[in-house]
């Protein structure tokens, strides 16, 4: 065969190039305040175990989520519907978990049972509901953007209507143990080392991302496109629900309208780590870096005793420079 | 090869038989019939629209066929997903891109297929492995862990091949695979086919090169507006007789074509470039003059259009107007210099189809001027509409109708109508009456011939053989973003244009 070269080698692909990125902001942030807090506090922020590790506490729920966004942002769609699915399976699960023998609960005859059943239960609920979301997006080809908002009005409102607004509280110790101490962080932690591995080394990760990139590929490449997206939404809807159980559970008691606007926190974390709007590019390293990101903006303003509106606006800013810098990098890419 | 299909011995590995496929108003296909040898390489020819990227696409699993059977190693073949295709031992060279960006060239070849080790996870560096091994059998110096998006396009085209071959499939269909490469990766590609070939595959090839047909092809078969014409083995025939049989039409239409009085030269352009697009087109368009532009797909043609008006600028060459050096770097350059530019899609890209006639026919007319008091003088705008739409007779209830609900006909009489409001003295159509009926056909013909009378000097971008001979008064042929000729009107056939534009 003649040697035809093909004249320019492009650069190797450095794997972690984004995620490394996305480290140097964080550390960037951390120090500020870090040195904000020797000038105005006179003590260091970084160098207290305890407020750090309250600082991953309060991001890992919405960490959860935000792990199944994260492959649903990488597969070129949206879910708006977590936040509430967060809120109507605190309510399933936690009127399943009320502890044995409370005249009050929502069903007298079915207290004190085991804590598999509010867990299962729950979990099937949020998987319901992100089928629903999938296989709208897949066969009826509506856009994602629609089919997640649609179930979020419609699972908040469930979630409203399930005991006509009360609260339900007094969970078994069993269920309230989900919730007690660094249990939230373990399971966030869990949650994302699957699914690391899961998009990383599994066909699931590679269909994903294929579909992100370009769905025609996808599709001539033999993927049967409408059953991954089913999946992937699917799996939105079961860590949603695991995130609602945990907060029920942490809480001792669920409302209904637990988890509004966690769905945005949850996109802004995945954007932050580098997770592309427009499909195929990013990864749980990413958010998570995105996640512990947040989580040192929000301690950090209560550590340096600042009002938490500005927490607001400096985390919008932040979300918007995020995906600026984004764009700015794929372009300096093809310019080399 | 073969495994599948164990001990079959048949003349043919596939047979297309009297495949009938009808998209909305139009016979893509009727009846046509293509039969593959195994180990030989089969192309199919055939002019813009003669339905071959429809076959391939149903052979592929794209589409699902009307009518008809394909035949594989003597079986019926049913495939209604690429997933069937592929397992059937059909692989496929699409014509447009099929890769994902972001993903590394390893990746891209093996989705669907990645090795695996014991726990189920995907072993990335037996994967590497494979891509090399296979990448360094096809000769082809690529780094399996670059990301694609990092690729040339010729590069993406060769990732295209090596995927395609990996499939180790029976059949292997390339649509137009040398679009996007440069004659040293063409003679690498034909050195590819030529191994796969004494490997017993059967290959079908899609090109409009005709040098190409001869060079690698063994048998050749040819459509012509969706219909059979024949097969013969390549080395019976000449250039001359397959240019034929792709236009061996009788033009049974009438043209309404007026002779009128050319004048002087109103545009010239002179050695525009685009680099990788077009390069050192020049010609010149005369007050009254039609210029036809003929070619096939990938001339270039509407390129060239779109840079002249303004929509994506050539920054080489010059655009001379009545004499005068025009800079154009955006549409509405190109208007105030009297340009006026009728797209090649008119839904895509020339109506605004949920806003109704009227909001469509003023939107080129309202950047200029017609504006009192800071408000929009929309009086005198509807009335010239409706003068206008009356003029060209769009059938339309009233100017307050959604454009979505127009024939296609009458939708392209609006976007004419739309033009024809800025008083252009130069006018660019392009495919001016493609998907329209005959009715409606005839009419725009008259129109653009009335127009060239009243001195407006016309260029007409056309697909359709019969139209560029009936309405030009000169024709210029393109070919791969060169003109490669000019013909007189009286001097111009379908043989001659034919030969200009597949070279």
């Amino acid at each position: 065969m003649s040697d035809a070269s093909l004249a320019a080698q492009p650069r190797r692909h450095r794997p972690m190039m984004a995620e490394l990125n996305i480290l140097l902001v964080l550390v960037g942030i951390s120090l500020t305040f870090e040195i904000l807090g020797w000038i105005t506090q006179g003590q260091s922020f970084l160098g207290n175990w305890q407020r750090l590790s309250i600082m991953i506490l309060q991001v890992s729920v919405v960490g959860i989520i935000a792990i199944g966004v994260t492959q649903v942002i990488i597969s070129g769609g949206i879910d708006l519907s977590s936040g509430s699915i967060v809120g109507a399976t605190a309510m399933v699960s936690m009127s399943l978990a009320q502890a044995a023998g409370y005249e009050r609960a929502v069903y007298p005859a079915l207290t004190g049972l085991p804590v598999l059943v509010p867990l299962l239960v729950g979990l099937l609920f949020g998987l319901l509901c992100g089928i629903i979301n999938g296989a709208l997006i897949a066969y009826t080809r509506i856009p994602p953007f629609i089919a997640t908002l649609g179930m979020m009005v419609t699972a908040r409102g469930f979630a409203k209507w399930y005991t006509k607004g009360q609260p339900i509280s007094f969970p078994s110790d069993s269920f309230a143990a989900i919730g007690k101490g660094m249990m939230p962080v373990v399971i966030f932690l869990v949650v994302a080392l699957i699914f690391h591995v899961a998009l990383k080394y599994t066909r699931y990760g590679k269909f994903t991302y294929a579909i992100g990139a370009n769905p025609q590929a996808a599709r001539v490449s033999g993927i049967n496109v409408e059953r991954q997206l089913v999946k992937i939404y699917a799996v939105a809807g079961l860590l949603s629900a695991l995130a609602g159980i945990v907060v029920a559970a942490r809480g001792l008691t669920a409302q209904a309208g637990m988890g509004t606007m966690y769905e945005l926190d949850a996109i802004a974390m995945a954007v932050i780590g580098g997770v592309s709007l427009t499909g195929g590019r990013g990864s749980i390293l990413g958010t998570m870096i995105g996640m512990v990101i947040f989580g040192v903006i929000i301690s950090g303003f209560t550590f340096l005793r600042l009002d938490a509106y500005y927490q607001e606006m400096i985390k919008g800013v932040i979300i918007v420079a995020a995906v600026v810098a984004d764009v700015y990098r794929q372009k300096k890419r093809k310019k080399v | 090869m073969l495994d599948r299909t164990g001990a079959w011995q048949g003349e043919f590995i596939l047979e297309v038989d009297n495949i009938t496929k009808e998209f909305p108003g139009v016979k893509a296909l009727d009846g046509v019939q293509l039969k593959i040898r195994p180990g030989t390489v089969h192309a199919l020819m055939g002019e813009n629209g003669a339905g071959k990227s429809t076959l391939m696409k149903i052979i592929a699993g794209v589409y699902t066929p009307d009518g008809g059977e394909v035949r594989f190693a003597g079986q019926p073949l049913s495939v209604k997903t690429p997933l069937d295709a592929l397992n059937s031992g059909i692989a496929m060279i699409h014509q447009e891109l099929n890769l994902m960006n972001w993903m590394t060239v390893a990746e891209n070849i093996w989705i669907r297929r990645e090795p695996l080790n014991r726990l189920g996870l995907v072993d990335h560096g037996r994967m590497r492995q494979m891509t090399a091994d296979l990448l360094g059998r096809l000769n082809i110096r690529l780094d399996p862990d670059a990301q694609v998006s990092d690729l040339t396009v010729a590069q993406k085209q060769m990732v295209e091949i090596a995927k395609a071959v990996s499939y180790n499939s029976d059949v292997l269909i390339m649509d137009e695979p040398t679009s996007a490469i440069t004659e040293a990766e063409v003679e690498h590609l034909f050195a590819i086919i030529r191994d796969l070939k004494s490997r017993g595959i059967g290959i079908v090839y899609i090109t409009h090169k005709m040098n190409e047909l001869f060079e690698i092809a063994d048998e050749f078969t040819v459509f012509r507006d969706g219909k059979y014409v024949g097969t013969h083995p390549s080395s019976s025939v000449t250039r001359d007789d397959i240019i034929r049989m792709m236009v061996g039409r009788e033009i049974t239409e009438m043209f309404p074509k007026i002779d009128c009085e050319i004048g002087e030269t109103i545009l010239e352009v002179r050695n525009l470039t685009l680099p990788g697009v077009f390069h050192d087109v020049s010609f010149n368009v005369r007050k009254g003059e039609i210029l036809g532009i003929a070619g096939l797909v990938g001339s270039k043609r509407s390129n060239v259009a779109e840079a002249i008006f303004g929509v994506h600028p050539a920054p080489l060459g010059d655009i001379l107007i009545d004499g005068r050096h025009a800079r154009i770097t955006c549409p509405s350059d190109a208007m105030a210099h009297g340009m006026a530019f009728l797209t090649e899609d008119r839904k895509e890209t020339g109506c605004f189809l949920i806003l109704d006639c009227l909001e469509n026919i003023q939107s080129a007319l309202i950047t200029r001027g017609h504006v009192k008091n800071g408000f929009l003088d929309q009086k005198t705008i509807t009335a010239k509409a409706e003068e206008m739409a009356a003029t060209l007779r769009v059938k339309t209830p009233n100017l307050f109708e959604r454009v979505e609900n127009l024939s296609g006909g009458n939708q392209q009489k609006l976007l004419i109508a739309r033009w024809l409001l800025t008083e252009p003295r130069i006018l660019i159509l392009d495919e001016p009456t493609r998907g329209i009926d005959v009715g409606a056909k005839s009419e725009i013909h008259r129109l653009i011939t009335g127009l060239a009378a009243q001195g407006v000097a016309i260029v007409m971008i056309s697909s359709e053989m019969p139209e560029v001979l009936g309405m030009s008064d000169r024709i210029m042929v393109m070919h791969e973003g060169h003109v490669s000729g000019f013909l007189n009107r009286d001097e111009a056939t379908q043989v001659k244009i034919m030969s200009l534009a597949a070279k």
